[in-house]
């Protein structure tokens, strides 16, 4: 398959099945409402040493949000929903507790119920109130710019995390080029995150090392400066490989976020430097979701 | 199936106890049955057909016409269903309720919806003392669900109270949110002497200046988040609080009863 003369390689991008909820972090402006989301999705690019990946799904205009206020959407996905729960709980006690003026809130209703802010509340040593209001249960823990507002629980579901695609260009500029026009499409599709810095990932690993200790290391076979020495899956004109890690809540969600960013890069098409497309897989025995580009793409 | 209507052929000089017509005791009787149902009234038994005339079959929307305030225990421990009372309603209105929505077109006597737990209750009337309080010697009241009084209410409104909320379009007496365990009151009008005695945790929430007790301390004018998220859950309410007019955000913070656990608050509107 070539789309605007970038070949679609015929392989799948392979994920894996996480658990994961949604959160509204609300302000008195937007600025603080993103500064919190920012915080609270820092350090959350992949599961291998941040706990979770975490992202800023969308900017909520003041009637979308329960209180009124500017708010932000952020999806936290994690591989469990124990891990999901104590990363969520860290994160919301560190980032949005301690942020000015910030309220935060279930943004997910169903599934099974874990702490938003259930346990957070004791930070309040006695002073904290409850209320209970259209079901919901919400604390108010005073503190020192006025009054924290939160919901008790917000709802955990089951998600998908680790759908991909590479940029094959021609060099480092052009893959970048391409992975920003990808990720500003991208990023106006719902209930996906693309957890990496920026949304692009520049180290894909592939799974285990020579050192024993470690999991994973470097994609040699994607890495364009050992062409010559490594069983590579470059030809020789490729200079640089990105990726785009897309976590969704559904597989749909990764197929329609994968299929906008794909056609964003393609239509910079070969006349920019973008010469394939491409995916990570691990042979297909590992994650039970298969993302064939072609399929996706036709 | 048209609304099951029990029209007061005549008022009683003794009080009659209601309990038997809730909807969920109704609903796998005929309407020969229910007729035959028979209700304390004073010292003696009372049929039903012999207060009432009876129309309609639907057992889950009651209508009782003409009522008069004799009439205790309406709706008590209702379960789903609604009841519609045309008239006065006796006392201890909506018991024990659990869900369903329960309107009274006039007055009400003592303890209406006392200890009730979930559902709707409407007072296009007054209401009188102990609305939403306990039972004398237990030690919760109204434990969830919304009350809204268009009138006004008698003493110890919300006694005991545990969960739920209170809205009062008029004023309320003497005692409002006495010994209150938690849950909100909110009052339009004026409210009376010893607002919040003994109060423990929960919210009074004042369109007017209260007069308060020593126990009750200033703890300044604050914006409080929680507020619109509150006003905007009356929004679907046949009330005044359901006007966005009303709503505010803005509050001067009283905490209290400082005689007892303190973690009380009484919210003045600014």
């Amino acid at each position: 398959m070539i789309i605007n003369g970038v070949s679609i390689d015929a392989t799948f991008a392979e994920a894996f099945p996480m658990k994961a909820t949604r959160a509204i972090i609300t302000a008195q402006n937007e600025k603080w409402a993103m500064i919190s989301a920012q915080a609270m999705t820092g350090f959350a690019t992949s599961v291998i040493a941040c706990g979770c990946e975490a992202g800023i799904e969308r900017v909520l205009d003041p009637s979308e949000t329960p209180d009124g206020r500017p708010g932000v959407a952020i999806l936290i996905f994690a591989m469990g929903g124990k891990g999901l729960a104590k990363q969520l709980e860290t994160r919301a006690g560190q980032c949005v507790l301690t942020s000015p003026t910030s309220a935060l809130f279930a943004g997910i209703d169903e599934g099974e119920q874990i702490p938003l802010g259930k346990n957070l509340r004791y930070f309040g040593d006695g002073f904290q109130t409850s209320k209970k209001i259209d079901g919901k249960r919400y604390w108010r823990v005073p503190v020192m710019d006025g009054e924290f507002l939160t919901e008790a629980t917000t709802g955990r579901v089951d998600a998908v995390g680790g759908g991909n695609f590479l940029v094959l260009a021609q060099s480092q500029h052009q893959a970048l080029a391409a992975c920003e026009a990808a990720i500003i499409e991208m990023k106006k599709m719902p209930n996906v995150i693309m957890p990496f810095p920026g949304g692009v990932v520049r180290s894909g690993s592939k799974v285990g090392s020579k050192y024993p200790a470690l999991g994973a290391s470097t994609n040699d076979a994607f890495c364009p400066t050992l062409k010559g020495i490594t069983k590579t899956d470059l030809s020789p004109e490729i200079e640089s490989v990105m990726e785009i890690v897309i976590d969704g809540l559904s597989k749909e969600d990764i197929d329609n976020a994968m299929r906008v960013g794909i056609q964003a890069a393609c239509d910079l098409g070969a006349a920019n430097g973008i010469k394939r497309i491409s995916a990570g897989n691990y042979g297909g025995k590992l994650g039970p979701f298969h993302f064939h580009l072609q399929e996706i793409m036709a | 199936m048209s609304a099951l209507t029990f029209t007061v052929k005549q008022e009683t000089a003794q009080r009659v106890d209601m309990s038997p017509l809730s909807c969920q005791l109704l609903k796998d009787l005929s309407i020969a049955e229910i007729a035959a149902i028979e209700l304390q009234n004073g010292k003696r038994k009372l049929r039903v057909d012999e207060l009432f005339e009876i129309a309609g079959t639907d057992t889950q929307q009651i209508v009782i016409k003409n009522s008069f305030a004799k009439l205790d225990f309406i709706a008590k421990d209702l379960q789903d269903g609604t009841v519609t009372v045309e008239g006065e309603a006796g006392a201890y209105l909506a018991m024990g309720m659990k869900s369903g929505s329960v309107t009274v077109n006039g007055n009400t006597g003592l303890y209406a919806a006392c200890e009730m737990k979930n559902g709707l209750l409407t007072i296009n009337g007054n209401a009188g003392d102990f609305l939403g309080g306990a039972l004398p010697g237990n030690k919760q009241g109204m434990k969830g669900g919304t009350i809204i009084v268009k009138g006004n209410v008698g003493q110890r409104a919300g006694d005991h109270m545990r969960r739920g909320t209170m809205l009062i379009e008029g004023n309320a007496g003497d005692y409002c949110g006495s010994r209150m365990i938690a849950g909100t009151i909110a009052v339009m009008g004026s409210t009376g002497r010893f607002l919040g005695y003994a109060m423990q945790r929960g919210t009074l929430l004042l369109w007017q200046q209260p007069t308060l007790s020593a126990t009750f301390n200033d703890c300044g004018s604050h914006t409080l988040a929680f507020l619109p998220i509150l006003f905007k859950s009356f929004a679907k309410l046949d009330s005044k609080f359901a006007d966005a007019a009303q709503a505010f955000d803005r509050v001067q913070r009283f905490g209290g009863d400082m005689a007892e656990k303190g973690r009380a608050e009484v919210l003045v509107k600014l």
